[in-house]
């Protein structure tokens, strides 16, 4: 069966979350880590919630981290800042205090429209142990009723890159006004998605007859989602754990699903939807047949690239898993190794199904005899740098997905590569973005193929030997 | 604490990284969380090298704390040189690492590892990316240079010298060392080593062997320049090669410290390269005479920048400031000479104060003064890090030497708008196409559109709804308030405009309308005049004619 016959399911196509819970343990690796902390998350995070200011309380590098990791300085002037610790701040928590006091004083009358303000801890914050919490609780009396102050933790010794939003959204989850119960279903989509996808997932929905939607975080702090016993939750984004575990606190139900990545992730996911709110079939068919036919489409002419080429992902956003899934069965790429800095089993469970259909998985567990190029591919959380470093190399894929720090220096090897951050901070999700999602990866094997390759390094000391001798 | 939106620069780690990544057998390990991985694409990115940096990070966790990170910085440090085979090995710690108090030196040490093993100290919470550089590179220098030097044969026979400063992530730094390199060899020195910059460690044991130092970035070299002289006698450069007389000082310098005799005709001939003396004074170039600049940037980078617009291109440097506090009294002299104040902060929102309140018709800073100078509508190039991608040209275009002087002459002019379109936009305000909104046309247009000051768009509506240039600046959606309170306090806004006056005041060009608003008020204001007609308009432009 190939890819386009297998997502040709129709309406009944097998939910994912009917699949049986396929639980790989994956190769756990503890070594050099080269992903960001989660603070990296308020680069997205600051434009979204468009009244909310994000206070790292951390050090130079937290700051500096900031400005360079995303060159997001084409904004006018950032919804964040850092309150740098210094010299005199260590010497004392109750100064340190004070000073943060001090300094959200400024900030607040520096920005007069700020209505939320986050403390975001920071490694340095953590090791001396500023309790954000209790500083926020303090500055909100301060600052009522203008503007709420919550704190979360961004530092890297805790959190990886969108952890950072999960932690964010967690610390937003206890503020959320209380839903009265009224037997009446209300979906909740919980995780950061492009302004021009949510209005498709609204409008989706709508065609679909679902109307009571929120999405979590909202564009304001003013508009923030209600949650309670009639609220059921779509994930939109794989690494909000936490974020989850607090709402099913408040009484909201969690519907696993794929991700809504691919048009069979999409698919499944707005299935998913409609299985809630009990979309009749007709009704799903003539909404969802002509999204899916749409998207595959777009596929169809990046798929003339991508089929049959290898692929390794590095981790980076935990989103990997879910671009393995798509990039393997939809696009017919051949898995290497897909890495993530964390796996939540529980709500991956339905991709791993799906991946583990499609190539053997292989994981901790030794793998018997030599491994064939392209029949399995490993499954790795956490990440020591160098031996992953090496794996790669030893295959030489086609393409890597890969993090800002390692991407030239493996193009510089002659692999491709394709940024990972781009895959965050570029509309993926839902039928209307497969065609943009699949030419993301396409367009480093496109450029390769119009490009002269640049001799390698090996070869430009040959030449020079040669012009020498 | 206090309150940062941009910083000029980086933890001091990282420049120790800027060290580590310009030399070709170091290896650092570094006790760090994994986030601080991210001062890797500062190089790989920003600056587009083709290897990683080689640093290790031991990536220790919350869960870590209180128990084995120390285990684990002994581990990444062992691994790290089996696996890269280092000739030395810097250990230090990021502002976390620094925290927990885990001694990454003795930690090294106990390792017993076969190759020299520095410990850097660097105090995260109290110094910066440049003091890093600097003390990283003196650590080295002082840990791997030998107590004496064996003379040697060659030294009777050609001068030489080593180019001291240059670093990873340097503005420019690949092409000046070419730029110097070669004129150095011009005049009859010789380069023997060029160093942190693609230098290797037995490059740094042979320093002791050049007649003297050329210190081309004191930001990162002093230490090590003076510890040098201290040590061998080697006596270092004062002057930096930037600018036509920069250069020709340092051409002086340099045959003095080598005991070379100057050949007048040589230079000449070297000095022709700098075609940029010719440009400045051609007929074209007078449209630039008095154009008031703005400066700051590192201190050997806006010193130097400071006195080729005044001396060399003929701009007038109406503010001069630089985050580089060491430097602050060479910053101050020059500024006091220039007849201003120096600025030194590293405060990105104090310069912005400060450029929107003079209304500079150039700026020259660094990436953070073109996101002003954007915002401000005002013309910018770039002199100093911090520094953006498009900052590391694929051309040659070193700062430095005579060519350096082609380079800041064109990169400096070609953000401002030519001198004849100046003039017709200033003759025919009001063609539909011309206007002074449509912006220079070699800088497209189009792009200006947003903003619009009421009266450049419309300058027959006039009235009190005219706003000067930097307040429409300042309506932007995420301007800061700081902005729209730019305007120096003495200015009086009590002042009404005559509409004709205000419909006057709509024919100047935009650049320079705030300013021109500002001297008519206060002129009208210590005069005690209540209304402001378009006699007094011009009876300020005659008072403050420049």
């Amino acid at each position: 069966m190939n890819a386009a016959e297998r997502l040709d399911g129709g309406a009944h196509a097998p939910s994912a979350c009917n699949a049986e819970q396929v639980s790989v343990v994956p190769l756990r690796e503890r070594g050099q880590h080269e992903v960001f902390c989660g603070l990296t998350g308020i680069m997205w995070l600051h434009r979204r919630i468009q009244d909310a200011f994000f206070l790292i309380v951390g050090s130079r590098t937290c700051a500096h981290l900031m400005q360079s990791a995303a060159g997001v300085m084409i904004f006018a002037e950032p919804r964040f800042a850092t309150a740098i610790i210094e010299e005199r701040d260590l010497a004392g928590l109750a100064d340190a205090n004070e000073e943060l006091d001090r300094v959200v004083g400024e900030l607040l009358a520096r920005r007069p429209e700020i209505r939320l303000l986050f403390l975001v801890g920071s490694c340095p914050s953590e090791v001396i142990k500023l309790d954000l919490a209790r500083a926020a609780a303090r500055l909100a009396q301060t600052h009522a009723p203008a503007v709420r102050v919550l704190a979360y933790s961004g530092s890297g010794i805790e959190t990886t890159f969108t952890q950072g939003e999960d932690a964010c959204l967690a610390a937003l989850v206890p503020t959320l006004a209380a839903r009265p119960r009224t037997g009446r279903p209300h979906l909740l989509i919980a995780g950061t998605l492009a302004d021009v996808v949510e209005d498709q997932v609204r409008r989706n929905l709508g065609l679909l007859g679902i109307e009571d939607v929120e999405f979590l975080p909202a564009r304001s702090s003013r508009h923030m989602p209600s949650v309670g016993p009639d609220t059921r939750i779509l994930l939109a984004q794989p690494f909000l754990g936490e974020t989850l575990r607090l709402l099913q606190a408040r009484g909201a139900q969690h519907r696993p699903s794929l991700f809504p990545i691919g048009v069979e992730g999409s698919r499944a996911w707005y299935e998913a939807a409609a299985d809630l709110f009990a979309v009749d079939a007709a009704r799903r068919r003539a909404v969802l047949n002509p999204l899916g036919e749409r998207a595959k489409r777009a596929l169809e002419h990046h798929r003339e690239v991508l089929q049959g080429k290898s692929l390794f992902l590095f981790p980076d956003s935990q989103l990997e898993p879910v671009l393995a899934r798509f990039l393997q069965r939809e696009l017919g790429m051949q898995l290497i190794e897909v890495g993530t800095p964390y796996l939540h089993q529980a709500i991956m469970s339905p991709e791993l199904a799906l991946l583990a259909s499609g190539t053997a998985l292989r994981g901790a567990a030794p793998h018997p005899g030599p491994a064939l190029p392209g029949a399995s591919a490993l499954l790795s959380e956490g990440q020591d740098l160098e031996r992953q470093l090496a794996r790669c190399l030893a295959r030489r894929p086609d393409l890597v997905v890969c993090g800002l720090g390692l991407a030239n220096p493996l193009e510089a090897q002659g692999i491709a590569t394709k940024w990972s951050i781009e895959l965050i901070f570029t509309p993926i999700q839902g039928f209307e973005q497969c065609g943009d999602l699949a030419e993301l990866f396409a367009r480093p094997l496109r450029r390769r193929s119009r490009l002269q390759p640049v001799p390698a390094r090996e070869e430009v000391v040959v030449m020079q030997r040669r012009v020498a001798a | 604490m206090k309150l940062a939106v941009w910083t000029y620069e980086g933890p001091p780690h990282v420049g120790a990284m800027r060290v580590a990544t310009g030399m070709r057998d170091v290896h650092y390990v570094l006790h760090a969380p994994q986030g601080d991985t991210y001062a890797d694409l500062l190089f790989t990115m920003i600056e587009r090298r083709n290897s990683r940096p080689p640093v290790t990070y031991t990536t220790f966790q919350a869960r870590d704390l209180g128990g084995d990170t120390a285990q684990r910085f002994q581990v990444a440090a062992r691994e790290a040189f089996e696996r890269h085979r280092p000739k030395a090995m810097l250990v230090g710690a990021s502002c976390t690492g620094e925290l927990i108090q885990d001694d990454p030196g003795g930690l090294a040490q106990a390792l017993d590892l076969p190759i020299p093993v520095i410990a850097l100290e660097l105090p995260s919470y109290q110094k910066k990316e440049n003091w890093g550089a600097a003390e990283t590179f003196y650590q080295l220098v002082r840990h791997l240079s030998p107590p004496v030097v064996a003379p040697k044969a060659s030294n009777a026979q050609r001068p030489s010298c080593n180019l001291l400063g240059p670093t990873a992530l340097g503005f420019r730094h690949r092409d000046d060392v070419s730029e110097i390199r070669d004129l150095l060899l011009a005049l009859g020195i010789e380069v023997s080593v060029v160093a942190p910059r693609d230098a290797s460690v037995s490059d740094l044991q042979r320093l002791g062997d050049a007649s003297f130092n050329v210190l081309l970035y004191p930001e990162t070299g002093l230490q090590a320049a003076q510890w040098l002289e201290r040590r061998y006698g080697q006596r270092y450069t004062r002057s930096i090669p930037i600018g036509l007389e920069g250069t020709l000082r340092f051409i002086d310098e340099v045959l003095a410290l080598a005991a070379l005799p100057k050949d007048p005709l040589r230079v000449a001939q070297l000095q022709a390269q700098a075609r940029a003396q010719w440009y400045a004074r051609s007929v074209d170039s007078n449209y630039l005479h008095g154009k008031r600049v703005y400066v700051f940037g590192d201190a050997t980078h806006a010193l130097a920048a400071a006195r080729v617009a005044h001396e060399e291109i003929g701009l007038t440097v109406v503010g001069l400031g630089s985050y580089s506090r060491e430097f602050a009294r060479e910053l101050r002299s020059l500024a006091a000479e220039l007849g201003i104040e120096a600025l030194i902060t590293d405060d990105y929102l104090e310069v912005e104060r400060q450029i929107a309140a003079l209304e500079p018709e150039l700026v020259l800073g660094t990436q953070m003064e073109r996101h002003i100078a954007k915002r401000l509508r005002i013309p910018c190039a770039v002199i100093s890090a911090p520094v953006h991608v498009q900052d590391y040209p694929a051309r040659y275009a070193p700062q430095m030497g005579f060519e350096g002087c082609n380079v800041l002459f064109d990169t400096w002019i070609h953000p401002l708008m030519m001198g004849l379109e100046e003039h017709l936009l200033g003759m025919f305000r009001e063609d539909f196409e011309f206007h002074d909104a449509a912006g220079a046309s070699h800088l497209g247009g189009a792009a200006a559109q947003p903003m619009l000051d009421g009266a450049a768009a419309q300058p027959a509506l006039g009235g009190a709804s005219a706003q000067p240039m930097l307040d429409a600046a300042a309506a932007q959606p995420k301007a800061e308030p700081p902005l729209a309170g730019a305007a120096p306090p003495s200015t009086p806004r009590h002042c009404s405009w005559h509409p004709d006056a205000e419909r006057e005041l709509g024919k100047i060009p935009f650049f320079v309308r705030g300013r021109a608003r500002r001297n008519t008020e206060r002129f009208a204001h210590e005069r005690g005049l209540g209304l402001i007609t378009v006699d007094t308009l011009y009876d300020a432009k005659a008072h403050f004619g420049r």
